[in-house]
């Protein structure tokens, strides 16, 4: 049971927050100039990593924010949090 | 039978408390502070169980949570009765009743015992091996496995008992309240820190507190008083909380942790009154120490299981803190120099120890000088072969083991004894370690598996002999050293000590100890509560499983209520000398969380009966029922389903209601449906993202069906949405789908589309809905707010205005679920009750039918909408749904619409949603039947009926199903194949009244 540092409200157990998967998967700004292939790629296709994974959370029992964090899924270290549309802040 | 194995001894027990309770029946008495196991054992009573397979009589064990055998089942009253519960640990209380589990009929006689001379033919795996053939025979078999199976009885009524559940936030948690964990939480106490220190057991002090003979000394004390004062000096500090009685269960991820505090079980019935059992603490510690000590391995030898077999450490442990002595003819057994503690303790409370045998060349250390000093025999590089007598121990036989301890040579010698005492060294508690995701390493040299303190997950340390240490000067000076790293202390009291104590010499271990017969022909139990022996783990080996956690699968070794705290280290043991590989690579099995069983209650806390899950209530609920309506769960929501009059069943309720409807007016409460108000410059934009359809072009004041779908292209969500003003929409959902669909559009919102400045705010609970339907309602409509221009002209079918019922501002709606001519009233929720009551009374000469939730869905199952989540399961485009009318062809994107043209969304047999009548028009279809078109085998599954329903309007059956290859399919004949018969449908239009909508403006 982690606890997550929610970029606007702060530490916060993670029974309030959600899961929202893999981070940094931009929808098409054209997807009807996609192929079945490569729509299928954006549709389906997700890491599944073991150590450092960047991920989606959503405030959901809060502030309802979505926010990015990076997180080794061998031990559950959370590494960086950061706001929707900024750079991770690690590589 | 009087207490006369209780002797007189500065212990802990006050014995001018005396205390009565029965076992299988029989009225006996202990003593204020006993446990039911120390009382039993007072009372000579070593029987207490059965073994679990083969129905051996078994005995108390153990003093503590690693009980495998005295697991007993508490009160007698079948409908509130306590099942497995420790006897080592339930402390006595008056009135306490307890029996014997597993065992029929009674545990003197028992008939399953015959299982024991069966044992040559029930090996590990017996049972998946004999009732695996032939497979329809199963039921049969398991009738008679499931009887004679299991350990206790559950109880038959709910539990009337109250739990809790509390948070709890703390700077360090001590786990443990044995020496290591005083001295922990001391210091941190005393640096000012908020501790709290968790123990088990009703009082603090672990082993230490009864470890009263002067070979252990601290600061020129007895180790007990030096740790009484300890503890004394303890219980003053302020920032320090104590919590005995109560176990850690599990120790998760960033220090969060489940502990069990057990609050009134050691209370009589009147005591316990209207107070609460159990807690469970919910602990988020900022660290952690663990303090939880070691438990006492056994000896795995021939009938090692019989009553009187007693863990040495727990021997000393009864004589000592209870006062009570388990034999008056003990014999101990042992390879480390713990039993030699134990025969001093005996030996001072005048119990005679016959001999100590061990299987060590030379163990000599200060214990067995003063041992022999005492004229106890010991037996050096000796070993027990075999055990006799059948309720209670009687004999053991004592043979010499040969050099390398694979044999035994020489002569047999045979000593009589009504207890043994057995140590086999001792094994760390890791569990809440390896729980949290710490690695352990193996210590080769006394063969226990330690803490790797650079495998730490998280803030956390072990100290004392949970990390390992067992002698008293390691224990103490390690703990000190590592506590003030651990914590940033400076110098303190601790640093200085002078120690005395004994230093274990030699170190030697056979996991399972040889015998002058062969093994087929021995008894040597491992795990103790699932009877697997020795000899299941080593056929397990033959056929051919080599990891640990198959073979622990296999035999079932490890898997009883005390998750092997007794037998894995063994099971290990003989596999790595089985195959010859080192333990320290086997690697042990997973401990997975509780380290102790939860009780139900303890988990669930108060989130029972109607505390399980929220209820949701619409302002007009009270209405409801006062008049009388059957509700259904939608959700959390409880609407009405139908509103019986006069004794109708649901069918005449719902017929009634639904020809109402029709014919008149019907009014339904449709305030769950979910309401999400839309607003900000790019409302328009937005919703052109996320609907089918196109929105840019809807007019303030008109309203529109959408279908929201996923990117998948499949149908997620659908409902009306009304354009307030230039920027304002209000939307609806579903009532299940409200809070997703409000969370997905936020989503889109924040993170696909930042640039859009559109607000979304939920209004579900702001405001109700009734919707009045029936060619009357308009005139109803009209008698409540006579100034509404209600023509058609001003007010036409998807248009929308703002009125006013007296000075409450309500907004109208003329939108249509049923296909008749329909008006939603949505005002503020505190006002729904009167406007409801209002409408009732307007609609009173047009004979207005409040429906619910059943006549809805047959009302609109006439018109052939679709409701999401019935007709819909995620699988379906709005093609298959025969809606393609609802894409906006032109629109560039919306959510979904990629999907819409992938190779699988557009197969044109994908199951397609179609109409169904039934040839037999009074034939009622069962939702989820079949469809099918020839009885010839192999019978091809083509789809499954969705919605069905006798249509009083339409006087016939009608329903709604999935069908592959549906839309081209239409006036094809199908069969949906039932229990006893086969029911003859036609594919037909979704659409089965009024298709020409002409009802909307009649």
């Amino acid at each position: 049971m982690f606890i997550i540092n929610c970029p606007y409200c702060g530490e916060r157990d993670q029974t309030e927050f959600s899961c929202g998967g893999e981070a940094h998967i931009e929808r098409p700004k054209q997807p009807t100039e996609l192929s079945d292939d490569q729509w299928a790629e954006y549709l389906f296709m997700r890491k599944n990593i073991k150590g450092i994974q960047f991920e989606r959370w959503n405030h959901i029992h809060g502030c309802r924010k979505w926010f990015n964090v990076v997180r080794d899924t061998s031990n559950d270290k959370i590494h960086a949090v950061y706001k929707i549309g900024e750079r991770p802040p690690i590589k | 039978m009087s207490n006369n194995l209780r002797i007189n001894k500065n212990n802990f027990i006050d014995q001018t408390v005396r205390i009565s309770f029965k076992f299988n029946g029989k009225k006996l008495f202990g003593y204020k502070g006993d446990t039911l196991a120390s009382a039993l054992l007072a009372n000579n009573i070593h029987l207490v169980g059965r073994s679990f397979k083969y129905h051996r009589p078994r005995g108390i064990m153990t003093c503590g949570s690693e009980e495998p055998n005295a697991i007993v089942q508490i009160g007698k009253d079948p409908a509130l009765t306590d099942p497995n519960v420790r006897a080592t640990e339930i402390e006595l209380y008056e009135g306490l009743e307890a029996f014997s589990q597993n065992c029929w009929p009674s545990v003197n006689f028992d008939i399953g015992g015959i299982n024991n001379f069966l044992s040559p033919l029930l090996p590990a795996g017996f049972y998946y091996k004999t009732f695996m053939w032939p497979a329809s025979f199963w039921e049969k078999y398991e009738f008679f496995i499931r009887h004679s199976a299991g350990l206790g009885k559950s109880p038959t009524k709910p539990d009337q008992d109250l739990y809790d559940h509390q948070y709890v936030h703390c700077d360090v948690l001590v786990i443990g309240g044995g020496i290591s964990g005083i001295l922990s939480a001391k210091l941190s106490a005393e640096k000012g820190l908020n501790t709290i220190l968790i123990d088990d057991k009703s009082y603090l002090g672990g082993s230490t507190i009864y470890q009263d003979d002067d070979i252990f000394k601290i600061n020129n004390e007895t180790s007990n008083v030096w740790l009484k004062n300890q503890i004394e000096k303890l219980k003053k500090i302020p920032n320090l909380t104590i919590k005995n009685r109560t176990s850690v269960a599990a120790f998760h991820g960033y220090n969060y942790l489940l502990a069990r505090e057990n609050l009134t079980d050691h209370l009589g019935a009147h005591e316990r009154k209207g107070k609460i059992r159990q807690r469970l603490l919910k602990i988020r510690a900022k660290k952690v120490v663990i303090a939880t000590g070691a438990i006492e391995r056994p000896l795995i030898f021939s009938n090692n299981d019989r009553p009187g077999i007693i863990l040495s450490s727990s021997i000393k442990k009864y004589i000592d803190y209870y006062g009570v002595k388990t034999g008056e003819n003990i014999s101990l057994f042992t390879n480390n120099d713990s039993a030699y503690e134990t025969a001093i303790s005996l030996n001072k409370s005048g119990v005679k120890v016959k001999v100590i045998i061990d299987i060590r060349e030379n163990p000599s250390s200060i214990l067995s000088e003063k041992i022999e000093k005492a004229g106890i025999k010991i037996l050096r590089g000796h070993t027990i072969t075999n055990t006799d007598g059948y309720k209670r121990i009687k004999s053991i036989d004592v043979m010499k083991l040969s050099k390398d301890g694979e044999n035994v040579v020489g002569n047999k010698t045979t000593y009589k004894c009504d207890c043994l005492g057995i140590s086999g060294g001792w094994t760390p508690m890791v569990h809440l370690f390896t729980q949290s995701g710490g690695k352990l390493k193996f210590r080769k040299n006394d063969n226990v598996f330690i803490p790797d303190e650079n495998k730490t997950p998280s803030e956390q340390i072990s100290v004392g002999s949970s990390n390992g240490d067992f002698e008293l000067d390691d224990v103490i000076n390690n703990t000190v050293k590592n506590i003030k790293i651990f914590l940033g202390l400076d110098k303190n009291d601790y640093e200085n000590l002078d120690i005395k104590c004994s230093k274990e010499k030699q170190k030697r271990n056979i996991w399972l100890l040889p015998s002058d017969k062969p093994i087929s022909k021995s008894k040597p139990f491992l795990d103790f509560q699932n009877d697997s022996t020795a000899k299941d783990v080593k056929l397990a080996l033959r056929e051919g499983f080599k990891s640990i956690e198959h073979v622990k699968r296999y035999t079932t070794t490890g898997m009883g209520t005390d998750q092997g705290k007794l037998s894995n280290m063994h099971a290990l043991g003989i596999i790595a000398d089985t195959t010859g590989t080192n333990m320290g690579e086997l690697g042990t099995t997973t401990f997975r969380p509780p380290y102790t069983p939860l009780t139900f209650g303890a988990i669930v806390g108060r989130n029972v009966g109607k505390f399980f899950d929220h209820t949701r209530r619409t302002a007009i609920h009270d209405w409801h029922v006062e008049n009388k309506a059957e509700f259904e769960n939608v959700g959390q929501w409880k609407r009405p389903w139908y509103f019986p009059k006069n004794g109708e069943t649901m069918y005449q309720a719902v017929q009634r209601e639904s020809k109402a409807a029709r014919e008149s007016a019907g009014i339904l409460d449709a305030s769950t449906l979910g309401k999400i108000d839309i607003q900000g410059e790019d409302a328009s934009e937005f919703l052109n993202r996320v609907y089918t359809n196109a929105w840019s072009k809807l007019s303030i004041g008109k309203c529109r069906y959408g279908l929201m779908l996923n990117e998948d292209g499949m149908v997620y969500d659908d409902g009306v949405t009304t354009r307030l003003g230039e920027n304002h929409y209000i939307m609806t959902t579903t009532t299940g789908g409200a809070a997703n669909v409000l969370s997905k559009l936020e989503d889109y919102l924040q993170t696909e589309w930042p640039e859009l400045n559109v607000y979304l705010t939920t209004v579900t609970d702001q405001y109700s809905t009734m919707s009045i339907c029936g060619p009357n309602s308009k005139k109803i409509i009209k008698k409540i707010i006579p100034s509404l221009d209600l023509s058609d002209e001003s007010f036409p079918h998807m248009s929308f205005k703002n009125s006013k019922i007296d000075n409450v501002n309500c907004r109208i709606m003329r939108i249509s679920f049923t296909g008749e001519q329909s008006y939603e009233i949505n005002v503020q929720s505190n006002y729904a009750k009167d406007v409801w009551e209002r409408c009732i009374e307007a609609g009173k000469e047009f004979n207005i039918t409040p429906y619910g939730t059943e006549t809805m869905h047959l009302l609109r199952a006439e018109k052939g909408f679709i409701i999401t989540g019935q007709d819909t399961d995620g699988t379906l485009t709005p093609s298959d749904l025969q809606m393609d009318w609802i894409i906006g062809k032109k629109k560039y994107d919306f959510i979904g619409k990629r999907s819409l043209y992938r190779s699988d969304t557009i197969r044109e047999d994908r199951k397609q949603l179609v109409g169904l009548l039934t040839d037999d028009p009074k034939e009622v279809l069962e939702e989820g039947a079949q469809l099918i078109d020839s009885l010839e085998k192999p019978i091809d599954m083509l789809g499954h009926v969705t919605s069905s329903y006798f249509s009083p309007n339409l006087n016939k059956s009608i329903a709604l199903a999935v069908v592959r290859s549906g839309k081209k399919l239409k006036g094809k004949k199908l069969i949906v194949p039932m229990e006893n018969k086969n029911i003859n449908v036609t594919i037909t239009d979704t659409v089965f009244y009024d298709k020409e909508n002409k009802r909307l403006n009649a």
